[in-house]
């Protein structure tokens, strides 16, 4: 059977086979392939990630010490994850078990920066134009471009929340975009009064203004409450790092699952045990890896990560408003987890605060100027880490020779673990709003919310090239949709 | 008598992101306040800040970021030189090819089978992946001008926000870029 692309506001029926290529306003390159049976109905939703760079093999060869600033470029949203893991994980190669406070709070504060920066990114320039103007808003007016147009306020704190995430990664590490602070068992600088004191005087506004943003949010959330709850959601396991008391944790700490039922899946996991704990699976059938957790297997294994993993996972958030606002987050889920796919923009803004909150307490700390800022030891063969990306839980693995150089290295990203939940999103969004629908493309966008709630990174998953499918089979004499399932 | 209303028409600009990172597309966000400024000057065509997915008319710059490791890449760049009055080669990977190109010192062959065989959290038996819906990889990662003539080179990884601005800015009024050497970074 060959297939029909499908031109919008066609109704006839036959096989056809929906492409959205490229999917927009997501970082990288992905593109989703629906297929219609005859009647119309969806039969298959994938969502692909269509390049491939190969950075584990390439990196091997590489001084281990000049891995932090090549695997940054996996990222350019995120390349403060990608610098502070491989630095992690170099700590320990170099032999370095606890890097001095300044080095470990230098680190803190550039990564709660950039996961401030990366939050606003996705939540105001990708994300807010579907929220505030529209799912099925123009085309021309459904872009930051229309959201500034339409709501100035947003705007401003679209351009000046990034741009405060931004400078405070200048600050620590000398420019925005794929800096340089992290040498193995240290940092190569300290804070200048000069740039603290400048950061000082504008984080008050800027935790304002998340506030301000969460209670536009809010009111998104209370006046769409069926669509939020219902878009693209089921219950799934959640998998994040949390701090020795259950805190929110997003530079350091053990990995914790959680079950649907909010049930302990694993707690206390460090980095070096998590082929223990998680397993990467190629399908003979997808040439897609799946990671899950191994007790539970490949049906029941798979989880979600990033804000709202991050949220239903910890027992606290450690700073007062945003620790205020993950309890009114947590009312929603009615005792119980909140499983919504939208909620991840909700708890994006609440990290948010968290994050501004957590640099303004850096900012005050005079250990940001201390002056011991590397360690040395005794050289180890291997290292692995684990750090909270702005998009969830990434997983650094690499073994080095005698001569220093690399000989391993494995790569598990955010996005890549949420793989399957994303192909679910598409999936269920694709049954409940396309099926007997003429298509449109609004109705197209659709899909396209439902992947940018999880704020994917697909340069960074490149490296895990493949299709996805979750075959999804509907059959009813009516048309109508009765059952989805995994076909194996 | 009420003049009639003038339509202004702005200049017009389109990006892409081929096989790089999205840090210039980042950097170019990294103007702040600017974008105010931006936006009054164009009009933004064909970009992945918005949802316009293919051209319909011809456009005055195209931004182009990464270099091309797939048919996808090499089919959106061409599209882009078609459509785009002048073109800018953005960022490392765009003119050298950058860090995707070290996988040419190694072959593509290996690449996978480093990620897809022998990785070391795999479960079981790997699989090279190789779905109808996804594009062919090349042998090797292209820099864009040696698929298409290219008319300005922003060199730097990334370009700097203010870099990125002069840049942009000088060409979309009718103007010859000329960055202060301090804007330049060859990295």
């Amino acid at each position: 059977m060959s297939d029909i692309q499908v031109t919008l506001g066609q109704t006839s029926l036959g096989p056809r086979k929906i492409v959205i290529d490229p999917v927009t306003r997501v970082e990288g390159h992905g593109k989703v392939t629906i297929r219609l049976n005859e009647a119309g109905e969806v039969e298959q939703a994938r969502f692909h990630i269509v390049e491939f760079r190969g950075f584990e093999r390439f990196i091997q060869g590489r001084m281990y010490w000049e891995v932090p600033v090549i695997v940054q470029r996996l990222c350019g949203i995120c390349p403060v994850s990608h610098h502070l893991c491989a630095a992690k994980a170099m700590d320990i190669v170099a032999g370095v078990d606890r890097v001095t406070p300044t080095a470990d709070k230098m680190r803190r504060l550039m990564h709660y920066g950039q996961v401030l920066q990366s939050n606003a990114l996705n939540f105001f320039h990708l994300a807010s134009p579907d929220l505030l103007l529209g799912f099925e808003a123009p085309v021309a007016q459904r872009n930051i471009i229309g959201v500034i147009e339409a709501f100035p306020e947003v705007g401003k704190w679209a351009i000046f929340i990034r741009k405060f995430g931004q400078q405070v990664i200048a600050a620590t590490g000398g420019r925005r975009i794929h800096p340089r602070l992290c040498v193995p068992g240290g940092v190569n600088q300290n804070l200048s009064v000069e740039s603290r004191d400048t950061l000082r005087g504008d984080v008050d506004q800027i935790i304002e203004w998340c506030c301000e943003a969460l209670e536009l949010h809010k009111r998104f959330v209370h006046s769409h409450e069926a669509l939020h709850e219902a878009f693209a959601s089921f219950p799934s396991n959640y998998m994040s790092l949390v701090g020795a008391d259950g805190a929110m944790e997003l530079y350091d700490g053990t990995l914790r699952a959680v079950a649907a039922d909010g049930a302990m899946i694993f707690e206390g996991v460090r980095p070096d045990q998590y082929r223990d704990y998680m397993v990467e699976e190629v399908r003979p059938w997808t040439y897609m890896k799946f990671p899950h957790i191994r007790s539970l297997g490949r049906e029941d294994g798979w989880y979600r990560v990033g804000p709202l993993a991050q949220i239903n996972c910890c027992a606290f958030i450690g700073t007062p408003i945003a620790e205020a606002a993950r309890k009114e987050f947590m009312a929603a889920g009615r005792g119980g987890l909140v499983h919504a796919t939208l909620a991840y923009h909700w708890a994006r803004v609440i990290s948010m605060i968290h994050c501004a909150e957590t640099v303004k307490q850096l900012l005050f700390d005079d250990d940001l100027q201390g002056t011991d800022l590397v360690v040395t030891g005794d050289r180890r063969p291997e290292g692995v880490a684990i750090i909270e990306a702005p998009r969830g839980t990434l997983l650094h693995h690499y073994q080095v020779d005698e001569h220093d150089q690399v000989t391993m290295a494995n790569l598990i990203v955010s996005t890549t673990n949420n793989n399957e939940a994303m192909n679910r999103s598409v999936t269920k969004v694709a049954i409940d709003d396309l099926t007997g629908h003429e298509i449109t493309e609004g109705l197209l966008n659709h899909i396209e919310v439902a992947i940018r709630a999880y704020d994917p990174c697909l340069s960074c998953a490149t490296h895990a090239l493949g299709d996805m499918p979750l075959i999804v089979t509907l059959e009813d004499a009516e048309g109508a949709v009765i059952a989805t399932r995994v076909k194996e | 008598m009420t003049p009639a209303p003038v339509t202004i028409v702005k200049p017009t600009l389109a990006t892409c992101a081929l096989t790089g990172c999205f840090g210039c597309h980042m950097s170019l966000l990294d103007i702040d306040e600017r974008i105010l400024e931006l936006i009054d000057l164009v009009d933004l065509d064909v970009s992945p800040f918005d949802d316009k997915k293919s051209f319909d008319r011809l456009v005055d710059v195209g931004f182009i970021e990464g270099g091309c490791s797939n048919e996808y890449n090499v089919r959106e760049l061409k599209e882009f030189r078609k459509h785009c009055r002048i073109l800018v080669s953005v960022g490392a990977c765009a003119i050298t090819g950058g860090v995707p190109a070290m996988r040419n010192t190694v072959g593509l062959r290996e690449c996978l089978e480093a990620v897809y065989l022998n990785g070391v959290s795999l479960e079981g038996e790997g699989v090279i992946p190789n779905g109808e819906d996804l594009p062919l990889l090349l042998d090797r990662v292209y820099p864009s001008h040696e698929i298409v003539k290219i008319d300005y080179f922003l060199p730097g990884c990334p370009p700097s926000g203010d870099a990125l601005w002069e840049g942009l800015k000088a060409l979309l009024t009718g103007n010859e870029p000329a960055l202060p050497y301090l804007l330049c970074k060859y990295e």
